[in-house]
């Protein structure tokens, strides 16, 4: 909200500048959003008196002039005409700067020295060009030497205040003005609100019906014998500065108040208020109503109108109706000063797409007591501007009035509360000057005005009482008491440590919306009737875009890879840390976390299925196993894997399918898993336990052998382990190899044995009983030819 | 004899002088001392010689085979370390090629930043809590003061997904769910996701981080808070930052403030970054409104609490002078390794 800072000091003296006194008030509660300086380019530009003049020896135009800035008196060449001898001017000294950038130095003007300039209007920035014409020249009695800012009133600006929702009494000038008061401990003045009545009353041309709670009070005046014409400049400005275009002195007024008090008001034109009579009602269902702005708003039982006695003539706290506007001939007029439900004006203003200042007020609940002074203060303006005569009385409907509110508090809990120590008296002060009246010494007993609806409880006393006092003074106290013990829960632990693992195996974290399409299950190929697709639906999403959350997080993460793969990154590794949002049949989903993983250049499954192995590592789950997975029409069906922990399917890992990668623009091939760490962190094994190093030699042993090319590593490591029972220590793959000189449909692994025994070291007999038992079984089971 | 003797001697000591490596010296060894090598031979003419001449040249032969040995052994050593000062000097590498590393990744800049304000917090005896993201209207609106048809629902654009679920548009609701389950003394951050129906832009994203700070204990009071917090600054910014308190609105802390630190880049003299203020917005905060303490079954005669709730893109936006928030959520691989 804009207030014009020289009109927020005709209430109040502050005795700062615009800054200093936007930064106090910011520090007492009323935030500013931005401070706009008029003078803020003009430096060193002071009052000067003329006192001598001469022609130029060399130039017929110009004028050598000697000024008097005071201090002391300085030559300057100037080339206006309209200036003599005792002119008070404005001087730019040397080292001055005007708006636009302009700065002033000494110089000669055709070989005289010149130490300044004497300005116009234009160069001082507060004319167009066209409007003035040569130096301005100031009143006989202005002082001399004086910043040219003052004299002008220039100092001053406009500060635009952001008004939060719960103060609806600072959003007036008259309100941050009280604001202002109490923060600089000076008076505030009151309004002027005084005028005459004429003998002819109101009753006599008017009545006022209220049919819906929603309004709280109704009031109104006649305004009779109107001259509509323009209002006068200086209300202009005010208006102007505000961002309100002036219109006609009737309208004018009753913006003018709407900006000083906050109160909204409305003037109908009487000659069309039908039946004398005003109704303020619900509206009908498609009702149709055309609004000052000429647009036919199309109107339902929720919104309420003010009707004459055929049809509504506003809407109501949101805009008047272009069939009863003032207009240039409108000789009488209803001043119409109401308080309407907050919240009604605001959804109605939503509905219509229609926010208006008085909307934009009436929705944080005005005081309805404000009336008062706002309807009397406009009759004021009425008779100060010469608009027309005020008829005798008022209509006022107000069933269920508004009275100030008591509560009781002892300074002493504010001091404990706040954590500091504020004098009683000095409490006593700041209520006071916020308006509130206080009685009792050990226990305050406050009085709350009615435009405060926003302080109901001790808390919103104690904040009253330190933003006025300083929020600077509290002090800086660390927390005493109890220690409490912070530590990271199971689960926060092991997400660490499963991040670690993934940025050690050189993965990137991503971070990807928690909201997908639902276009995204068929681009991973996702059958129709697949549970993933049923999700938690968004009601008013952005787009469809962002419109169910996900219930995987492969699509999300293949969008990143793709995005990478489009601006030519080469090598991609990614994880992410993603929920998942499961519906669970109650009010909330399930929300589970997932790794996902996505990787594509110079990786293949083993790097993938490695990461994935580290990981299980760290987290000391060895009852992990890796399953051949066909069916997931997601991936590659001979390139993927189910991961098992403990039985329990932990997820899966694997070359996206061809298909998908193409949905996904990606010409290379991509790696993928999806692990769920609820399952891991239920396996996690989180004590690790000391084993003795062993004590005595290992043996080695190397087997070599052809193999159907279809029986799996994993099933002929198993039969090893099985065979060499305890002596066997570990089985290690080291070569794969197919083509030449093996027969098609075998192939050729070659594994490294390693024997060991706890207690003694082991004869070669040993060993080679155990080995060979070995290769029997093997050639047994799997046919396989020693090479 | 003695004359062959000494001539052996010289021609031997000239030979290996003038031997430039390992292997010319082993023919020399070979040529003066081996089987068939010249002492040899003379040492086997001995026989001739008479009793009185043997000791002598005996004697002789060995001080001879002595001295060569000797010589032979000296250049060998001089030899050998200057043929391994030439292989060191053959061995030369660029070392200003690259190493050979396995790469290691990197954490999002958001996770690394709000790691960084966990362990500050934790320091500070604050555990870390959690709520889930699809929320109740309750614990997200109702429970935080804020009724259906409030003001402050239309300044937080809401996403819904029934008339009594949304996406939590803060992580405010962690306090109830928080104060329901764990009795005072209580100590948390909840850091976390939370959801707002703005459209995409430089500064706008519909998913963003906060971390919300929830004290509640006996005697918990204003300065606490400010104590806690301005720790936190001077932590996570630095020593010299400085903290400012300013009065503002919200309807779950009452007093309730926002708080502004002095501008890292600038140190508070006005820049780019603070928009020439010299202040940069942080975090809200204020004491925990009676009726909340209440919803969450806790007594406020009897205890009293602050809470406090900041956004992370933006203080990673600050920290890192990044002016889009949209590059948090793209991933570019050049975007994530740069942190």
């Amino acid at each position: 909200m804009k207030v014009p800072y020289k009109w927020l000091c005709e209430y109040v003296n502050i005795d700062k500048n615009i800054n200093e006194a936007a930064d106090a008030l910011t520090i007492s509660g009323s935030k500013v959003e931005e401070v706009i300086e008029f003078g803020k380019e003009i430096d060193r530009v002071v009052t000067g008196k003329i006192i001598k003049t001469e022609k130029h020896p060399d130039a017929d135009k110009l004028t050598i002039c000697k000024v008097d800035v005071k201090d002391e008196v300085i030559q300057i060449v100037t080339g206006a005409s309209n200036i003599k001898e005792g002119d008070i001017v404005p001087v730019a000294l040397h080292g001055s700067s005007l708006p636009g950038g302009v700065k002033i130095k000494k110089g000669k003007l055709r070989g005289v020295e010149s130490n300044g300039m004497l300005c116009s209007e234009v160069e001082l920035g507060i004319a167009d060009e066209n409007s003035v014409h040569g130096i301005m020249i100031l009143k006989e009695d202005t002082p001399i030497g004086e910043d040219i800012k003052k004299i002008l009133g220039l100092e001053g600006g406009i500060i635009d205040f952001e008004i939060t929702s719960n103060r609806a009494d600072c959003f007036s000038v008259y309100g941050i003005a009280r604001e202002a008061a109490a923060t600089f401990d000076k008076e505030l003045k009151k309004i002027e609100t005084s005028f005459n009545e004429t003998d002819d009353s109101i009753d006599n041309y008017l009545s006022v019906e209220v049919k819906s709670s929603l309004c709280r009070r109704y009031a109104a005046r006649m305004i009779k014998d109107v001259k509509i014409g323009p209002s006068p400049e200086w209300m202009q400005e005010k208006l102007r500065q505000c961002d309100i275009r002036p219109i006609n002195n009737i309208v004018d007024i009753t913006n003018y108040v709407m900006l000083e008090l906050g109160q909204p008001m409305h003037a109908f034109d009487y000659r069309y208020v039908k039946g004398k009579k005003i109704i303020v009602r619900t509206a009908q269902d498609d009702e149709k109503f055309k609004t000052l702005d000429g647009v036919e708003r199309n109107l339902n039982s929720s919104m309420l109108v003010i009707a004459d006695g055929e049809r509504p003539i506003g809407i109501a706290g949101v805009m008047g109706g272009e069939n009863s506007e003032i207009k240039e001939d409108t000789t009488a007029v209803i001043f119409e000063c109401a308080n309407f439900d907050g919240t009604n004006v605001r959804l109605t203003s939503k509905k219509l797409g229609l926010r208006t200042d008085a909307s934009s007020k009436y929705e944080k609940d005005i005081d309805p007591n404000l009336i008062d002074i706002a309807l009397n203060r406009a009759c004021h303006l009425v008779e100060l501007l010469g608009a027309g005569k005020v008829a005798k009385g008022v209509i006022d409907i107000y069933e269920n009035r508004v009275e100030p509110y008591t509560l009781k508090v002892s300074p002493e809990w504010i001091n404990k509360f706040l954590g500091i120590e504020i004098e009683k008296e000095e409490m006593r002060k700041i209520l006071k000057n916020l308006e509130m009246k206080v009685y009792g010494d050990d226990v305050f007993e406050i009085e709350v005005p009615t435009f405060r609806q926003d302080v109901k409880i001790k808390e919103d006393v104690a904040e009253e009482i330190i933003r006025i006092y300083g929020y600077d003074k509290i002090p800086v106290k660390k927390i005493i008491g109890e220690t409490v013990e912070a530590q990271w829960t199971l689960e926060q632990t092991l997400i660490k440590k499963v991040k670690n693992v993934m940025v050690s195996c050189g993965l990137y974290e991503a971070m990807t919306y928690s909201f997908i399409s639902p276009k995204v299950f068929s681009l991973i190929n996702l059958p129709e009737n697949h549970e993933l697709r049923n999700t938690v639906n968004i009601l008013n999403p952005l787009g469809e875009d962002f419109s169910v959350m996900k219930t995987t997080g492969i699509p999300s993460l293949l969008e990143c890879l793709k995005r990478n793969y489009k601006r030519d990154n080469k090598e991609v590794k990614l994880f992410e840390i993603s929920k998942v949002y499961i519906p669970s049949g109650n009010q909330l989903p399930n929300e589970y976390d997932k790794l996902i993983i996505g990787m594509y250049g110079k990786v293949d499954f083993f790097d993938l299925k490695g990461v994935i192995e580290n990981l299980l590592n760290v987290l000391g789950i060895d009852k992990a196993e890796f399953e051949r997975e066909e069916n997931s029409s997601i991936f590659h069906p001979g390139r993927t894997a189910k991961l098992l922990v403990r039985k329990k399917n932990a997820g899966i890992l694997g070359e996206i399918h061809p298909n998908v990668a193409e949905n996904y623009e990606i010409e290379d091939r991509v790696y993928v898993a999806e692990i769920d760490l609820k399952t891991l962190f239920d396996a996690a094994k989180n004590e690790k336990r000391y084993k003795p190093l062993p004590k005595f030699p290992a043996v080695s042993r190397d087997i070599a052998m052809l193999l159907d090319e279809n029986i799996s590593v994993s099933d002929i490591e198993k039969a090893i382990l099985r065979e060499g029972k305890e002596l066997i220590e570990s089985v290690k793959l080291f070569d794969v190899y197919k083509g030449k000189q093996i027969p098609e449909g075998l192939r050729s692994l070659a594994f490294s044995l390693t024997f060991r025994a706890e207690d003694r070291t082991l004869k070669d007999e040993e060993v080679n009983k155990v080995h060979e038992s070995i290769i029997n079984r093997l050639k047994e089971k799997f046919n396989a030819q020693l090479r | 004899m003695e004359q062959q003797l000494k001539n052996i001697k010289a021609e031997a000591i000239e030979e290996i002088r003038k031997a430039k490596d390992s292997l010319k010296l082993d023919e020399a060894r070979v040529k003066f001392l081996g089987k068939k090598g010249a002492l040899t031979s003379i040492l086997r003419s001995m026989g001739g010689l008479s009793p009185q001449e043997r000791p002598i040249i005996g004697k002789l032969a060995n001080e001879v085979r002595e001295d060569i040995e000797r010589a032979l052994e000296e250049a060998l050593k001089e030899v050998k370390e200057k043929e391994k000062a030439a292989r060191l000097s053959l061995e030369s590498i660029d070392i200003t090629m690259p190493g050979r590393n396995s790469e290691i990744g990197n954490l999002h800049p958001i996770t690394k930043v709000l790691d960084e304000i966990k362990e500050i917090f934790f320091g500070m005896g604050f555990s870390i809590a959690e709520g889930p993201e699809v929320e109740l209207d309750y614990y997200n609106f109702e429970a935080l003061n804020i009724p259906k048809n409030h003001p402050a629902r239309d300044e937080q654009d809401t996403f819904y997904i029934s008339d009594s679920v949304v996406l939590r548009t803060q992580t405010s609701p962690v306090q109830i769910r928080t104060m329901e389950n764990i009795k005072p003394p209580i100590r948390i951050i909840a850091p976390g996701r939370v959801y707002r129906s703005d459209a995409v832009d430089a500064t706008h994203s519909p998913t963003f981080h906060q971390i919300e700070g929830l004290v509640v204990d006996k005697g918990i009071t204003m300065a606490n808070l400010y104590g806690t917090l301005d720790t936190f600054a001077k932590k996570f910014f630095g020593e010299k930052t400085r903290t400012r308190f300013r009065p503002h609105h919200f309807p779950f802390t009452e007093p309730s403030a926002e708080m502004d630190i002095s501008c890292h880049v600038c140190d508070g003299k006005g820049c780019r970054v603070c928009k020439g203020s010299g202040w940069i917005e942080i975090l809200g905060s204020g004491m925990v409104h009676p009726d909340v303490l209440r919803k969450g079954g806790i007594d406020p005669e009897v205890y009293s609490g602050f809470a406090f709730g900041m956004g992370l893109e933006r203080i990673v936006m600050k920290k890192f002078e990044i002016d889009d928030i949209r590059l948090f959520y793209e991933n570019d691989i050049r975007f994530l390794k740069q942190f």
